[in-house]
């Protein structure tokens, strides 16, 4: 079951900002868009969320075509890399003309607003202006606000951008609490750790186009390179035999250490095994990250 | 599917929670008015108009109509603000369609204007001014018409102009020349022979020639036609303003 599908999107503004964009989200999971600012992930989102018409290609999100703007509306919740709350209003009253605006009635919005305010712990400033809040405290009432209305499908452009490292970890956790909820979670990033600590499934974009897309750890062992180094003496006498391991991708040395680059995990045991009574000083596993993954699909480095 | 009516409620209700929010921006926008009232009905009081016994009769509704269509040509710009502060962000995710919100604004931006016209006509009464109840309450009628007119052609101008650099080219270009040409500060029979013409074409001229009627009983035009007038430039700038909003 997929809550949102995507089939050759484009868009073209001066540059081509989304080129042929294709993928799938299953239902209940987190999806992460991760690429550099400019890779075109906000306009995707903006194309997904009905604010933005697509030159050509279909997408389909909760199960409405995007075409049908109104119920695709009603089904989704969004929260904007810029602030969007009316700071003249209180914390509540954002988040009431917001349930009004769905057409929730009295009782169910004051029961979810209670829920959401809770969540994101902003129930003791519901009736302060939101003009008074700090940075963090209004991102946290968006994500209240983003789902006060129960989405099916909840959209994060960049949610925790500018917020410092405790809010982003508390940001992280209300995310993961909604998904375990049911909802399916699409946000844009180009935090490398945001992807690869938060994410279900992960789309690295860049340029316009989605280069790849799995799971992080997939991604990882499929074309990310980790590396093993290990301290002995002389290690030119064990070149010959670790480049014979499959797997292997290179093997360096330096005068008392050797640097096996290839599959971390399906290298280790073997190095282990070449190495058995051998007086071994220190062995460090630099396990590759979704950065390497990104250098390695695109020759460049993130950012 | 979500009626259409309750977000014009909502998004009225917001403006309303504004303004109550910020009524000291409401009580200095009726200091221009009145400044203009004050001064010109005493600076022009020894002056004779042909055809006007009384300038302070004459001015008041002109200056009433000052009030709301400033008042509201603002209202209608300031989608602006809600877009640079992104709150029209959040209102174009919500399932609510372009109609309700032009509407909701309208009736928010008009429901305000009209606070300030009635307390324009009502300060007037002691300067001078002289009205019955019931043209205060016909007045209304044109007063929440050319709110209408105003903050549909304020939204329209925000989706031409796109950025706060051009609000002060509209209110130079577009809102004092409707404003003199209105007839609201003098009857526009002074104007030069070529340029009366375009009064015809002016909402706020119907605007004010309907005030003037209701409230003191003389007017350039007949009150069925300023009635007309003011209601068909109302429908035409609802409608055009709900088709240009995407482009904001």
């Amino acid at each position: 079951m997929y809550s949102i599908i995507a089939d050759c999107l484009e868009k073209s503004f001066e540059v081509k900002a989304v080129d042929c964009v294709s993928f799938k989200v299953k239902k209940g999971s987190i999806f992460a868009l991760l690429g550099p600012n400019g890779a075109g992930k906000t306009t995707l989102t903006g194309i997904l969320t009905t604010l933005i018409k697509p030159d050509s290609g279909y997408a389909e999100v909760a199960g409405f075509s995007i075409e049908e703007k109104l119920k695709v509306r009603e089904k989704i919740g969004v929260v904007f890399q810029e602030p969007a709350l009316d700071t003249k209003l209180t914390a509540r009253e954002n988040l009431e003309f917001h349930a009004m605006l769905y057409g929730m009635r009295k009782k169910e919005r004051d029961e979810k607003i209670l829920r959401a305010l809770k969540l994101v712990g902003l129930e003791k400033w519901e009736n302060v202006v939101v003009e008074k809040f700090s940075g963090g405290m209004k991102r946290k009432l968006e994500m209240a606000r983003a789902f006060v209305h129960d989405p099916e499908v909840l959209f994060l452009d960049e949610p925790t951008l500018g917020l410092d490292v405790q809010t982003r970890r508390i940001m992280w956790e209300y995310i993961k609490a909604l998904r375990d909820e049911g909802v399916t979670v699409f946000m844009t990033t180009h935090y490398i750790d945001e992807a690869e600590n938060l994410c279900d499934e992960v789309a690295i974009m860049d340029r316009g186009k989605i280069i790849k897309v799995g799971k992080v750890e997939d991604l990882k062992s499929e074309i990310g390179e980790g590396a093993v180094y290990v301290e002995i003496d002389n290690p030119q006498k064990y070149t010959h035999e670790f480049e014979k391991l499959e797997g292997v991708k290179e093997v360096t040395i330096g005068e008392k250490f050797i640097q096996i680059t290839g599959n971390v995990d399906k290298i280790l045991p073997m190095i282990f095994r070449v190495l058995n009574g051998v007086k071994v000083r220190s062995i460090k596993v630099k396990n590759p990250d979704l950065e390497d993954v990104f250098l390695k699909l695109t020759g460049r480095r993130f950012e | 599917m979500i009626s259409k009516v309750l977000p014009i409620y909502v998004l009225w209700l917001r403006e309303m929670k504004r303004l109550v929010r910020s009524r000291s921006r409401f009580f200095s926008s009726l200091f221009m008015p009145l400044m203009f009232l004050v001064f010109l009905s005493s600076g022009f009081s020894g002056v004779k108009f042909q055809g006007i016994e009384n300038y302070t009769e004459f001015l008041t509704p002109g200056i009433a109509a000052m009030a709301v269509i400033f008042s509201s040509t603002f209202a209608g710009l300031s989608v602006l603000w809600d877009r640079e502060f992104g709150f029209l962000k959040e209102i174009s995710v919500a399932p609510v369609s372009n109609t309700s919100i032009v509407l909701g604004r309208i009736a928010g931006s008009a429901t305000t204007a009209t606070l300030q016209a009635m307390a324009i006509i009502l300060l007037s009464i002691p300067l001078g001014f002289s009205t019955d109840f019931k043209g205060i309450v016909f007045s209304t009628f044109f007063i929440v018409l050319m709110a209408i007119t105003f903050t549909g052609m304020g939204i329209f101008f925000a989706a031409i102009i796109k950025d706060f650099h051009g609000f002060g080219m509209v209110m130079n270009f577009v809102i004092f020349p409707l404003f003199f040409l209105s007839g609201a500060i003098f009857p526009i029979t002074k104007l030069p022979k070529f340029v009366q013409p375009l009064a015809y074409l002016n909402p706020m001229f119907y605007g004010v020639e309907g005030l003037r009627m209701v409230l003191t009983g003389r007017a350039l035009i007949c009150l069925t036609v300023s009635s007309i007038a003011t209601l068909l430039f109302s429908i035409v700038t609802i409608l055009l303003s709900a088709k240009v909003f995407d482009r904001i």
